[in-house]
């Protein structure tokens, strides 16, 4: 890992996709929300990487950690049989990467949050 | 898909038991001594790796213990790889604290 500082984080509202892959190491980013596209809430502050300190390893350089909102349709697709909501997860930088914004995503930015 | 027992997001599930939970003498022991251990000022290991020892469980074991089983597991788990303790000494231990009760070694 490099110790070249991050860039500034990502604004509020900016369209992304969480990576997809399934490391056999620790991870908190959920299976159920690998390969879905979001919208980032906010940045949440910088910390140790969780996948490094779980093996007693420093962590660092810090990472960003975002607050991102899905709609559960994204998540759940033909699964959903209930009324659309929004999931919202913690997610750390380097799961995330730039996406086109999602349709259902971009007409209800900033409309009050279903449940998490 | 890969993953592992914790990750159960999106699984078909019943209610959830949103009540308080009895907490045991045994509980507040096994959440004192990950406490000490996980303590910045002793840094033995982070949440990060209990989270990791216990979600790496086989899923018989993360289904069949109870809460702060799985966290005794996982700090003795970790307190083996940190050298605090011998899975030796550990053993022995556990051997005479169960010859001294009676109970079968």
């Amino acid at each position: 890992m490099s110790g070249a500082p991050s860039p500034a984080p990502l604004a509020a509202g900016t369209a992304v996709q969480v990576r997809t892959g399934a490391p056999l190491t620790h991870c908190r980013t959920p299976q159920y929300l690998r390969g879905k596209r979001g919208v980032v809430l906010r940045a949440l502050g910088r910390y140790p990487n969780p996948e490094e300190l779980a093996y007693h390893r420093p962590g660092m350089p810090p990472l960003t950690l975002y607050q991102v909102e899905f709609d559960a349709a994204e998540v759940w697709g033909e699964r959903l049989h209930e009324a659309p909501y929004r999931i919202t997860a913690d997610i750390f930088e380097h799961w995330l990467e730039p996406a086109g914004l999602p349709a259902a995503a971009a007409h209800d930015m900033g409309a009050s949050h279903g449940r998490a | 898909m890969d993953r592992n027992v914790h990750d159960m997001g999106g699984d078909p599930a019943g209610p959830i038991d949103q009540g308080e939970h009895a907490r045991t003498v045994f509980d507040q022991r096994v959440d004192a001594m990950l406490r000490l251990l996980a303590h910045p000022q002793k840094g033995y290991f982070t949440v990060d790796a209990m989270r990791r020892s216990i979600e790496s469980l086989d899923p018989q074991a993360y289904h069949g213990l109870a809460y702060y089983e799985r966290w005794v597991r996982a700090v003795r788990q970790l307190a083996i790889e940190r050298g605090l303790v011998s899975q030796a000494a550990l053993e022995q231990r556990m051997a005479a604290i169960a010859a001294r009760r009676g109970a079968r070694p």
